[in-house]
């Protein structure tokens, strides 16, 4: 560290002895160049914001215009006659996410917990690197992947299976109805749950590794067991943490594109609430349809889903940050 | 009589003991089984990548565009450079704003209002969704200029990059303790040579890994680029037309009943993976070995 600044100082100093004025005189102005420098890239970041709601905006104006609220019940779209509703693919977004909830919560949670307690602690890096590699992948590997080669197994071991034991269970049955190939809002909903268990359990191991030594201790002291100290310790004081990570990855979820258009099916219907039919997601309909929309109200109406889901994605994943930042305060309290 | 009553209730004690301890170890199985859930789809993964992409790698691949369907031979040449073209110049784009925003919230803003907003806004844009930049950069230049092109694939993945590169440097930054900052001041140092030569200087393996990540997460993505760049089945430099690239090729092919088309779909799976993977892993070592 010396040397850098070592180095700093001789290089100003070959023009002219360190404390003559033209030198202090050319710090001061380049510290006005470089702080304004800095403070525009920060604005610039903050700028892309509004450009992007102002873009959308203006984009879905003439399908606002036209459709008003109502857009977001109406479940008919039709390019050829011009009506266009966004239920459908509202709920292909919302009911894919919530299957993948349901599955990556409890696994995340289990992950966390081996990470934080039960792992040996030379297994804990190449174990941590291996589940933030699966955030790595591309979704579009996810994609391909989920359709060519888990969508044809998930339908024989899993579908079929489920449909033979439940489907005479009236209510039950009903949501297991349909042709078992694999495709459709089930499947998205499981490579979702993949796709986002690297990100909650990310966040879940990072919180409760800054649940103080001393509480865990404690509770160990008094003979809890490891599971009891997770759940009744670990858990509460970690609790914002925790759910700031599930929205997190719900905000990751709601805005996944390419894996979830692989296995959706992409096709427009909400005649049943069957988990196996093909169905359609904001992100689907717009990876599959926008290059080929019409300029007007077709495209319109597209941009307006385009901004319903930024506008969702926004506020769940505004919620996870301030969630965090919660913890992340009573923390600095505490310490 | 009082010795009777603690005889009895150390016995009711010994069952519920063994029921927390059943608990425990119930649990603790089933977090091991969430531990093998989580590794046993990534192996999975992988191996279907390797074993169906090798099938479909060939020199052709690397140096013949993509051909027609049901065609014999061809390659995704094109596909793979106009993919570099666009990672490269993306992130060459996105990294500097991200670098600077990134030093502002570390150097500067660290408890301004200005920072507080831009760090909230940047961590949601870090996971908004890419579709929507997508969807922002065909509203703003696509559908202006009436034509898809390089150019704004090109932004597209920029936007993604800053958020990412202004996480990594703001935290890398934040790393690096205050007495360095004080030991350069107190040389009279002004704050920008401080900056650049002292705690950027040190922090610079750890922006590194952030870049690299950056280029990581461009390299794979898909939305942004589907409304922007669109495709060229053709081999094509020119930014102002529509540009070939990996992931949007893969998209196209994977989807086709074509089996040629499916084959080299996995090849380029192969590749992008391989890839990404690859840059993942030299950003940890990378960081590992420097901090």
């Amino acid at each position: 560290m010396t040397a850098t600044i070592a180095t700093t100082t001789t290089s100003s100093g070959t023009m002219s002895s360190p404390l003559e004025a033209p030198r202090r005189l050319s710090g001061s102005v380049g510290d006005l160049i470089f702080a304004g420098v800095v403070r525009l890239a920060a604005v610039v970041t903050l700028a892309l914001l509004v450009a992007i709601i102002a873009a959308l905006v203006a984009g879905a104006w003439p399908s606002i215009k036209h459709f008003g609220l109502p857009f977001l019940w109406t479940a008919e779209w039709d390019p050829v006659q011009q009506k266009f509703g966004g239920l459908i693919m509202i709920y292909g977004t919302l009911m894919t996410s919530l299957i993948a909830l349901i599955i990556a919560v409890p696994v995340s949670f289990g992950i966390a917990l081996f990470l934080t307690e039960l792992s040996p602690r030379w297994l804990k890096r190449p174990l941590g690197t291996a589940i933030e590699l699966l955030a790595a992948v591309p979704s579009i590997v996810y994609g391909m992947w989920g359709l060519l080669v888990f969508a044809p197994i998930l339908a024989e071991y899993v579908q079929t299976p489920l449909q033979t034991t439940f489907g005479n269970v009236p209510g039950l049955g009903m949501l297991f109805s349909g042709p078992p190939v694999g495709i459709g809002i089930f499947s998205a909903g499981i490579i979702l749950a993949i796709m986002i268990i690297p990100f909650i359990a990310a966040v879940m191991r990072d919180v409760f590794e800054v649940t103080p030594a001393m509480l865990k201790e404690s509770a160990y002291g008094v003979g809890a067991t490891t599971w009891e100290v997770v759940w009744r310790v670990v858990l509460p004081y970690t609790k914002t943490g925790v759910i700031g990570g599930i929205m997190l990855g719900l905000g990751r979820a709601l805005g996944e594109t390419m894996a979830v258009t692989f296995v959706i099916g992409n096709f427009n219907q909400l005649n049943t609430l069957s988990l196996f039919e093909a169905a359609n997601s904001i992100t689907s309909a717009l990876a599959n349809e926008f290059a080929e929309a019409t300029p007007g109200l077709h495209e319109a109406s597209l941009i307006y889903l385009g901004l319903l889901l930024f506008f969702i994605t926004f506020v769940v994943l505004a919620f996870s940050k301030i969630l965090l930042l919660r913890l992340q305060r009573n923390e600095g309290k505490r310490t | 009589m009082s010795a009777i009553e603690l005889n009895r209730s150390v016995v009711d004690r010994v069952p519920m003991h063994r029921r927390r301890k059943l608990v425990n170890v119930f649990a603790l199985a089933l977090s091991l089984a969430a531990m093998g859930f989580g590794l046993f789809w990534l192996i999975w993964i992988l191996l279907e990548t390797v074993r169906l992409g090798i099938g479909g790698l060939s020199v052709a691949t690397f140096i013949e565009s993509t051909p027609p369907p049901n065609a014999d031979g061809g390659g995704l040449a094109n596909a793979i450079v106009g993919s570099l073209i666009m990672v490269l110049l993306g992130t060459g784009v996105g990294t500097p704003i991200g670098i600077l925003a990134g030093i502002y919230l570390a150097e500067y803003g660290r408890n301004t209002l200005l920072g507080h907003v831009t760090r909230f806004i940047n961590d949601i844009l870090l996971s908004a969704p890419s579709i929507v930049i997508g969807l922002f950069v065909y509203a703003l230049i696509v559908a202006r200029s009436r034509s898809f092109s390089g150019f704004s694939g090109v932004l597209a993945l920029a936007l993604i990059v800053i958020p990412v590169v202004v996480r990594t440097t703001e935290n890398m930054l934040q790393l690096i303790p205050n007495s360095f900052r004080e030991a350069a001041f107190a040389l009279g140092a002004p704050k920008w040579i401080v900056i650049r030569s002292v705690t950027l200087r040190a922090a610079i393996a750890g922006v590194v890994t952030g870049v690299l990540l950056a280029l990581a997460r461009v390299a794979g993505e898909t939305a942004p680029l589907l409304f922007t760049a669109l495709s060229n089945q053709f081999f094509s430099l020119d930014l102002r037309a529509p540009m070939a690239n990996l992931p949007v090729t893969i998209f196209k092919f994977a989807m086709s009943p074509f089996a040629n088309w499916q084959h080299l779909a996995w090849a380029g799976v192969f590749i992008i993976t391989l890839g990404v993977l690859a840059l993942n892993i030299a950003a940890r070592v990378l960081f590992r070995n420097k901090v």
